[in-house]
């Protein structure tokens, strides 16, 4: 029977859950020293690495070649250039393909490492990407600081990455990252456009189908979009929602037309409506949605899922998974018809990520 | 030698690192640069490039708030400490 591995980002540390048939868990953690944790991943060679900034001692990632037992630290070599006077503050995004792992930061660039997470050096600060010359402005900053949050990278070419540059737009290279392309066509924004208008859009989570190339989600700050094209062009799926914000969200995993996020409050409280948890899913690619609530708190349940902490794993019946900003992990085991509470008392978690063990 | 004193946030980071040393140091910065040469990585943790010390890395010597250029003596304490408001 196939090992479930939960791996669960925390502000104080990541966690790992652990399970043999997605029922019954075992957690483990914390790990990373307690460090704020913003991404976690097992790569295929089941190395686990977390992306962490701490307050005190800068930024960082945490590897572990054994499941959790044994843990080191690097950041050597995600640094900038003294004369480019950029910092890197925090790494959030954080992506393993074509045996190399990429880190994204902010300020925002990409590193890479070809040597398992010991040693690190830049591959790109997006210099020359359309409105670069604000993104490291710290007046220009959205709150949580995660720069570069997101990373897709090509499965079989690695000179193609998507990314994801927090409160300012998905972006592609095709070259390795020496030029980047704004793939923001057909979003809305509530707020002035910047001189280039295909960018400047708050886009919070991508999310592409596992079995269709061409079909991706995204959730972002006013809304929810589908592209049919690889992301070349999105239309609006919103209509429905009860909230056009959102953070967390997830592809089906066998099915390009069914879909599940997150919405939340976009006031100050970013959290579940009305105190009731919800997902919504679409199964007809955003044309309706459906609210799943089966097993999930009903009242008083004033909680947020932050952009990485949704996931679904591959597996035949697929698990769906989200974390909460009030420390639970919530999982279903039949496409969301139903939930259950599978952890509660974490440090406010930031990104859920799984993997499967045969 | 100074009387190196450091948080116990950085021992999980480098194997073998005592939380107090003696250091042979004109000044912080030099003090830093060779647990940097005995432990490679340590500067990193302590200082952006420059170097500078981060944001939240405070260093006293003999009590008194310092930073990388001041002076150590042969006798100096010096603490490094973790520090950060909150709750």
């Amino acid at each position: 029977m196939a090992k479930t591995v939960l791996l669960i980002g925390t502000r104080k540390g990541l966690f790992l859950a652990e399970s043999d048939d997605r029922r019954d868990w075992t957690m483990r953690g914390p790990f990373g020293d307690g460090w704020p944790i913003y991404n976690a991943i097992l790569a295929d060679d089941g190395t686990l690495y977390a992306t962490a900034a701490s307050e005190w001692h800068g930024a960082g990632v945490w590897r572990s070649g054994d499941l959790g037992e044994t843990w080191e630290f690097s950041g050597e070599g995600i640094a900038y250039p003294e004369e480019s006077g950029l910092k890197v503050n925090k790494v959030s995004g954080l992506a393993a393909s074509n045996g190399r792992l990429l880190v994204g930061a902010e300020n925002i660039g990409l590193f890479e490492s070809r040597d398992g997470g010991k040693t690190f050096s830049l591959l790109s600060t997006l210099e020359g990407a359309s409105g670069r010359e604000v993104w490291n402005d710290p007046s220009m900053q959205p709150p949580g600081h995660l720069g570069l949050s997101s990373i897709i990278p090509d499965a079989d070419d690695e000179q193609k990455i998507r990314v994801v540059v927090q409160g300012n737009s998905t972006f592609d290279t095709e070259d390795g990252g020496k030029t980047w392309t704004p793939k923001n066509r057909g979003l809305r924004r509530e707020w002035p456009a910047p001189p280039d208008p295909e960018v400047g859009f708050c886009v919070h989570k991508l999310a592409p189908s596992p079995v269709d190339k061409d079909r991706w989600y995204q959730q972002n700050h006013v809304g929810t979009w589908r592209s049919d094209d690889g992301g070349a062009n999105w239309v609006e799926i919103t209509e429905g929602l009860p909230s056009q914000f959102g953070f967390a969200c997830a592809a089906h995993a066998h099915d390009r037309d069914t879909f599940y996020t997150t919405v939340l409050d976009p006031m100050h409280t970013r959290t579940m409506q009305n105190g009731e948890c919800a997902v919504w899913r679409t199964r007809d690619a955003g044309s309706s949605w459906e609210k799943l609530t089966n097993g999930l708190p009903s009242q008083n349940a004033h909680l947020g899922v932050l952009r990485e902490g949704m996931v679904a794993d591959r597996q035949d019946d697929f698990g769906l998974y989200f974390g909460t900003s009030t420390g639970q992990v919530f999982a279903s085991l039949d496409e969301g018809d139903s939930w259950l509470q599978l952890a509660d008392y974490l440090p406010s978690i930031s990104s859920v990520r799984v993997a499967t063990l045969a | 030698m100074c009387d190196v004193h450091l948080p116990s946030t950085l021992k999980p980071l480098f194997a073998g690192l005592p939380r107090h040393l003696d250091i042979e140091a004109a000044t912080v910065g030099d003090a830093i640069a060779e647990l940097d040469r005995r432990w490679p990585g340590l500067q990193d943790r302590l200082c952006h490039p420059g170097p500078q010390l981060r944001k939240h890395i405070h260093v006293y010597v003999d009590g008194d708030r310092g930073d990388l250029t001041t002076p150590v003596g042969d006798r100096s304490r010096l603490d490094v400490i973790a520090a950060i408001s909150g709750g």
